[in-house]
């Protein structure tokens, strides 16, 4: 199925669409008022574009000087190529330790390298603690939202998952009392946790520490519980200086949800004095994009999901239409980029209206990226393709366009049903086609110079 | 100056009395002491935004190409329509990299309101329509030409170009409903590929603009107007649209 | 064989690059003033307490004022002299058993107005999860180590050694089910926080 198949899915229940519609443009106002708390909004958004631009184009250098700090603090640093490196990495040291419980923070990398479903197969339980993540864990499903995994479940819903799966009483919907289950049902699994695996939100070379944010405090619980710390990142996570982190910081709980910062940012420099931290660095087809002139840019992304909060097709039709580790704008860019025929009608997902590019926090140019891809993605043996190069050759002279049009007014006046059921069946099924006029413009315009028409 | 008025294809054919107005608003500054010379070159086609739009971009290339061609005598350029403007102004230079010099025309062209208060100084054209009009803000128009500020950013209040000129018409109203930026939903190819989410989007635009009351729905993008007409027509609504170049030109709002 | 290390970097080098500067964070414009009322009402929004104390005794009636302190079955407290009588957080030889901690009273460097965050660190302290795991927290933070903004807070915490530190702004809290805010969600269901003037 293609996004349009799967959007049309999604609205064939129009309340629920305009429920999740709503939802989603109600964190986008909450973003919007945070963003009136900083006076110097844009000129951060530039400052951390900058800030993402420079790093990106030293990457190697600042991956380099993170490692060396972070293992001068007692960190062990693995590397990964692509997913599977990445399992095998995390599940080796996990192995070792002889650990068969863990407990996950959010780590959209270990979503993209599918690790939870790795490390079941080989006999490791990994509980995902984000509230969110949790609820779409127990439910067997992958988040819709990279931030609110469960924005798509109705509250009625959490409560029937957990009578059946925590035992609560049948009926419970209350957000407050669910919390609650979860909270007891979660600690459990915290202190019997042998391991936490965390995601990273930024690295810092200059330190060699890792910056995790939270609200609900689950990271810190399983990092500092269990006695190994396991830390995941993509390698486009690097940040120069801790300074840099006042700029991301003040940008990125703010795009996210409205709040002015989470209610936890840590710091881990290095492990805890009686425990282990392994930070894994992967690059699962980024250096590639890091080398793409264009879509270079779309490695600055930190992980706020501003700019689906802001999209109009994504609140209607949800994280699932992409069908992508991560949807929305963003998604469609890197993930056609890692996977072009999979993921080809993603950049095609889109009115282009810009509104993600103005609210992204690093600016990325999401809409022009998503345009250049089109041009990537089109198949020119397509029907579609041989269609364009059609339409293309009819506007290449004016007089084709005007026998062409004034031959489409004819057909639109004399056969309008016809015309409904042929090439624009598509806009003719729920909207009129326009009243077709008797001229052109250019008709009527060479008409008016004759008679020395006005002023 | 020599302006040339830049047609889009799809109003030369469907809509021509939106560029009949536009030319009609720039023949008439040379009325009140501009010294302005308008032609609507024969030769001009269509811009490529269509193909451009739907990822084809070698066989929007000579379309381009033609574009600049037809236009490059003249001092402006100048289109009743966002949309276009923002395919010349800012992506010629990706269809065309390294074609288009610091002088192209490309450089020179301009939606119509915005070549109205920018590049004329016009405070004000006058005219009567004592009706109710909700202006809907075209993506291209807000976030790629910034003729108007966008909700989603901070920057010191811009002014809106196009409500400015609307409310110097005696009588008009303007009036605002809810998320008065958010698309339209027509996105060129996607109002067809993803017919589904377009249709959604466009109606929830035609509610917002109906709870505030509007008689009139007014844009300066015909294709945003088309969408949102089609949808009001085939669900039966009272709101009639009307380009913001027929409003200023002194058109009235044909019968319902 | 090359290492996924030598790989990656050797992918990452062969697109050009190197002139790309990077930005000076120039001095801000002078703070904003009014530090403390700031921060107090950024902490509130978050769904935290402020309380200004005059000085220990001050502190003492606040914390006994207090239905998350006064009720808690389980104490510890890192400020000598303050929120006693509670067991010795050091001599807990495993962390796990903190789980059942009431409220803990620990030390917080400076807060940041802008958002109502405070600096905590793990110095001086053997369980870091002593902040997460307790079921309510006061944070005792002196009056006068109020920064305006984030920017400053970085300008002042100390990152080059190892170690653990950690913003904390108000309790923990979730909105993953439809939106609504719920306080208390894995980690402490309060937070406090005490600016003692003296």
């Amino acid at each position: 199925m293609t996004h349009p198949q799967r959007a049309a899915e999604f609205l064939r229940d129009p309340a629920r669409a305009a429920w999740h519609d709503g939802a989603l443009w109600f964190i986008r106002e909450k973003r919007d008022a945070a963003s009136l708390q900083v006076e110097e909004w844009e000129e951060l958004r530039a400052l951390a574009a900058a800030i993402k631009a420079h790093t990106l184009d030293g990457l190697a250098g600042y991956l380099e000087q993170f490692e060396r700090n972070a293992r001068a603090l007692g960190a062990a640093v693995h590397w990964a190529r692509d997913a599977r490196e990445h399992n095998e990495i995390v599940h080796g040291l996990l192995r070792e330790a002889g650990v068969t419980r863990v407990v996950k923070s959010k780590s959209m990398l270990t979503e993209e390298c599918g690790l939870n479903p790795f490390l079941a197969r080989h006999g490791i339980e990994v509980t995902d603690t984000d509230l969110g993540e949790r609820i779409v864990q127990l439910r067997g499903e992958p988040p819709s939202h990279i931030v609110l995994p469960a924005i798509h479940l109705k509250k009625e819903e959490v409560g029937e998952l957990f009578a059946e799966r925590l035992g609560t009483e049948p009926g419970l919907s209350d957000p407050t009392r669910l919390t609650e289950a979860a909270r007891h049902s979660l600690r459990e699994r915290f202190l019997a946790a042998q391991a936490g695996i965390t995601g990273v939100n930024f690295a810092v070379a200059e330190t060699g520490g890792i910056t995790v944010c939270t609200n609900e405090g689950n990271a810190d619980l399983g990092a500092s519980l269990p006695p190994l710390h396991i830390a995941c990142m993509g390698i486009e996570k690097v940040i120069p200086r801790v300074a840099d982190l006042g700029v991301f910081l003040r940008l990125l709980a703010r795009s996210a949800t409205g709040q002015a910062i989470t209610a936890y940012t840590s710091h881990f420099q290095g492990p805890r004095p009686d425990g282990a931290l392994h930070i894994v660095l992967v690059d699962n087809g980024r250096s590639t994009i890091a080398a793409d002139r264009t879509h270079a840019r779309s490695l600055a992304c930190i992980r706020c999901g501003a700019c689906m909060n802001t999209c109009p097709v994504y609140r209607r039709t949800g994280g699932y239409s992409y069908a992508a580790t991560i949807p929305g704008p963003i998604g469609s860019i890197l993930e056609p980029l890692r996977d072009p025929e999979r993921h080809g009608s993603l950049p095609f997902a889109c009115s282009l209206c810009g509104s993600c590019r103005d609210v992204c926090p690093v600016k990325i140019d999401l809409d022009d990226q998503l345009l250049a891809l089109r041009a990537t993605v089109a198949d020119p043996r397509s029907a579609k393709t041989r269609a364009m190069r059609g339409l293309a050759w009819v506007l290449s002279d004016p007089v084709r366009l005007e026998r062409a049009g004034a031959l489409g007014r004819s057909l639109l006046r004399l056969l309008p049903g016809v015309v409904a059921q042929g090439r624009f069946n598509a806009w003719a099924r729920n909207r009129d086609l326009p009243d077709p006029p008797p001229k052109s413009f250019r008709q009527l315009h060479a008409e008016r110079q004759r008679t020395g028409g006005a002023p | 100056m020599r302006v040339g008025l830049f047609v889009p294809c799809y109003v030369d054919q469907m809509f021509p009395d939106v560029a009949m107005a536009a030319l009609e608003i720039l023949e008439r500054q040379a009325g009140v002491g501009v010294e302005i010379e308008v032609e609507a070159p024969s030769g001009q086609t269509c811009c490529g935004q269509p193909l451009y739009n739907a990822g084809q971009w070698e066989a929007a290339r000579p379309l381009a190409r033609r574009h600049l061609r037809v236009f490059e005598h003249c001092d402006y350029v100048v289109s009743p329509s966002g949309s276009c403007v923002a395919m010349v102004r800012h992506h010629y230079d990706k269809l065309l990299p390294d074609e288009l010099g610091p002088q192209s025309v490309a450089r020179r062209t301009y939606e119509l309101c915005e070549f109205l208060t920018d590049v004329l100084q016009v405070e004000r054209v006058a005219g009567a329509f004592p009706h109710r009009v909700g202006l809907h803000a075209s993506c291209h128009s807000l976030r790629t030409l910034r003729l108007a500020p966008a909700s989603e950013r901070r920057t010191p209040p811009e002014q809106d170009r196009v409500a400015r000129l609307l409310r110097g018409i005696d009588g008009l109203q303007l009036v605002e409903g809810a998320r008065a930026d958010e698309c339209c939903g027509f996105g060129g190819v996607f109002a067809v590929e993803e017919e589904a989410v377009s249709v959604a989007m466009g109606r929830d635009r035609v509610a917002a603009h109906e709870s505030a009351g509007a008689e009139i729905l007014t844009s300066v993008d015909m294709s945003c107007l088309a969408h949102l007409d089609g949808l009001i027509r085939r669900d039966g609504g009272p709101i009639q649209v009307m380009h913001v170049a027929q409003i200023l030109a002194g058109r009235s709002p044909g019968p319902r | 064989m090359t290492s996924s290390r030598d790989a990656i970097l050797a992918a990452l080098r062969r697109a050009p690059g190197g002139d790309v500067p990077l930005p000076d964070l120039v001095a801000r414009p002078a703070p904003r003033g009014a530090l403390a009322t700031r921060f107090a009402s950024a902490l509130e929004a978050a769904g935290g307490r402020c309380v200004r104390v005059a000085d220990s005794a001050a502190l003492e009636e606040a914390l006994a004022a207090l239905p998350a302190f006064a009720s808690a079955q389980r104490r510890c407290s890192l400020l000598p002299g303050s929120g006693g009588p509670g067991f010795a957080l050091d001599e807990v030889d495993d962390v796990h058993s903190l789980n059942d901690v009431g409220f803990a009273l620990l030390p917080g460097e400076f807060g940041v107005a802008e958002n109502g965050a405070v600096w905590v660190t793990d110095a001086g302290l053997r369980h870091r999860a002593i902040f997460h795991l307790a079921e309510h927290v006061g944070l005792v933070v002196p009056a006068g180590q109020i920064v305006d903004d984030l920017h400053a807070a970085y300008a002042r915490v100390e990152l080059a050694a190892r170690g653990f530190g950690c913003f904390i702004a108000g309790p923990s809290k979730t909105a993953d089910i439809e939106q609504a805010l719920v306080i208390g969600a894995h980690g402490p269901r309060s937070l406090t926080v005490f600016l003692r003037e003296g």
